[in-house]
């Protein structure tokens, strides 16, 4: 019971906080692919995969007290902070005990900007087509983000470095 | 004249409580109703276990996709039609986006899709994609056209105005199926005016935006989601069929994994237990299947099964009680730890269900970019995001949206041996314990 809720207290506690809703979003994307057992369905949209069952877990979660939501005004954007409260840390602890963690992989997510974990997840939403293929659907749907060669590049080695943290 | 400019000699009408008449001129919009991959989608219901609380519910994926095909047919033809910022050479590939959108649809989708870990929008575009009868009529246009079509449905089609008049926050899908469901269960919610809505819509860059002076309507329309889904979509007694749908998938799979010998063997979900299934095997399905061997599995041995299956075809539904999972999660385990001694198996009969297992969404502003907001245009040509001017709109899509429900066969605690053990599991369940 409450094990989906429970996964994603479980990791914003591994990650030891998350800042921004967008960088959520992806960061739990991704962990989908590193074999991460998170259940909340994406689909593709403007800014790239978005899973609305997340967002509705996670208000759930701030709503029962286990996680805290800050809003952060950056002046001409605002940025939701999201931790673990103790109350979610005591929850964590007795529903979590046997969901699989990566938390190498948290922490390298956690360190990428909002912008490079939605080229890198949109990359990866398009992991099916071979390599030109998704730069060119990269540029086709993200036209207006204007993503470098270098910046392209730098994804593909961050997704082979997470390759090597997935869950088998 | 090539099949994609190709016109019926007659328009064809099909009459529609909706909108009156939906309009077909093109061929190819004929020949994809015509197909049976279409035609499946009349024996799957739109609302799913909706019938069992709202008894005209009856309605089908089939008359909101026409619904859905109908209003895009009007923008494109009528209201965006010779606008510059819109390009007319699209006009069929929306169409079809529009017409097929739900193909992928299984029986009772949801949780069909929750309990086999498949994803509807996955059998869309295998059936768009695929050997299919509705693969061979897209291709008669040409041989990427299948494909473009896939992709406005998967939201990945590099014309940003197209995807949005499918899927976005004020888009064709939602006006038809809001105002759909509002008519077929008979409840005073989900109008609005959706003519008025029509008139407003603007193609503008990459977007659908709607002109300020159209503000109120999309205000009534943003209401009328609210209120439907607390109304209709979040109702109580309908997620307790659901979740009575969900375990008897769950049965179904456990004692076929089991090696339990069914009087009536799950023929049809076999190739789900196990994850060898085919897009044959999928599209075999429908709810007449499933309502079968729901039918049949009364009368199986496993007492678990047949009980489900007797619920859920005879409306004997779960009772529920409300419960605050941020204090009363730890009572869960001592709740489930009573089940056990009291014989009853509280994987199959104690259930919590939240609003966001629920497929259903209200608007959000997207104030960190998650999702595309609804935006203004305003009389100086600026763009501005539809809760900043509305105190409407911006006074309910600031507040949280979170319904927790427990469910449980109240009268198995009643009946019966252990009176003890039970009478504990009501009391904690009746008196605010839970």
């Amino acid at each position: 019971m409450l094990q989906e809720h429970a996964r994603i207290v479980d990791f914003i506690a591994t990650a030891e906080g998350v800042t921004g809703r967008k960088k959520l979003q992806k960061m739990v994307y991704i962990m989908k692919k590193l074999n991460v057992p998170f259940k909340e369905k994406y689909e593709f949209h403007i800014y790239g995969p978005y899973s609305e069952e997340l967002t509705a877990r996670i208000e759930e979660l701030c709503d029962m007290g286990f996680l805290s939501e800050a809003l952060e005004d950056k002046g001409s954007y605002v940025q939701y902070k999201y931790a673990v409260t103790d109350e979610g840390m005591e929850f964590r602890n007795a529903v979590a005990a046997s969901i699989p963690k990566n938390p190498e992989a948290a922490a390298l997510l956690n360190a990428k900007s909002a912008r490079f974990l939605e080229l890198a997840s949109t990359l990866l939403y398009f992991g099916h087509l071979e390599r030109g293929e998704q730069i060119a659907k990269l540029h086709s749907v993200k036209g207006k983000l204007n993503f470098t060669e270098t910046e392209i590049e730098e994804a593909y080695r961050f997704l082979d470095e997470l390759e090597q943290l997935k869950l088998s | 004249m090539s099949y994609a400019t190709q016109k019926l000699a007659e328009e064809k009408v099909f009459k529609d409580p909706v909108h009156r008449y939906i309009h077909v001129r093109d061929q190819v919009i004929w020949d994809l109703v015509n197909s049976k991959e279409f035609q499946r989608l009349r024996r799957i219901k739109q609302l799913g276990t909706s019938y069992l609380v709202f008894h005209g519910a009856e309605h089908s994926r089939f008359n909101h996709s026409l619904g859905v095909y109908e209003i895009v047919r009007r923008i494109s033809d009528d209201v965006f039609h010779g606008r510059p910022e819109w390009d007319e050479s699209e006009r069929l590939t929306v169409l079809c986006a529009a017409l097929l959108h739900d193909l992928g649809h299984g029986p009772f989708s949801h949780s069909f899709e929750k309990v086999f870990n498949v994803d509807h929008e996955e059998f869309t575009r295998a059936i768009l994609t695929g050997d299919t009868e509705v693969n061979s009529i897209l291709k008669k246009v040409s041989a990427d056209f299948p494909a473009h079509v896939a992709e406005v449905i998967a939201k990945t089609y590099s014309n940003k105005q197209v995807v949005s008049l499918i899927s976005s926050q004020i888009d064709a899908d939602r006006m038809d199926y809001l105002q759909r469901d509002a008519y077929y269960t008979g409840v005073s919610y989900g109008h609005f005016d959706m003519e008025r809505i029509l008139r407003v819509m603007r193609p503008l860059d990459d977007q659908v935006v709607i002109k300020s002076s159209g503000m109120h309507a999309v205000e009534d329309y943003i209401m009328s989601r609210y209120q439907m889904y607390w109304q209709v979509y979040f109702h109580p007694v309908a997620r307790s069929a659901e979740v009575i749908l969900r375990k008897i998938l769950q049965r179904a799979k456990e004692l076929s994994e089991s090696g339990y010998e069914f009087q009536q063997p799950p023929t049809h979900f076999l190739a789900f237990f196990d994850r060898s299934f085919t897009l044959a095997d999928y599209l075999a399905l429908d709810e007449g299947v499933l309502m079968t061997y729901f039918q049949l599995w009364i009368n199986e041995r496993d007492t678990i099964l047949a009980d489900l299956c007797d619920r859920f075809v005879n409306r004997r539904l779960f009772q529920y009680v409300d419960f605050d999972p941020g204090t009363d999660y730890k009572k869960l385990g001592e709740l489930s730890a009573l089940f056990k001694k009291a014989g009853i198996d509280p994987e199959y009969y104690l259930i919590d269900d939240s609003t966001s297992d629920l497929p259903y969404d209200f608007y959000r502003p997207g104030e960190e970019e998650e999702r595309l907001p609804i935006q203004l245009l305003m009389p100086n040509g600026d763009i501005k995001e539809l809760s900043r001017l509305s105190q409407i709109v911006d006074a309910i899509s600031g507040k949280r949206r979170t319904d927790y429900k427990l469910y449980f066969p109240a009268e198995l605690l009643i009946d019966g041996k252990k009176k003890a053990i039970k009478q504990q599991i009501l009391e904690m369940l009746r008196e605010g314990g839970i």
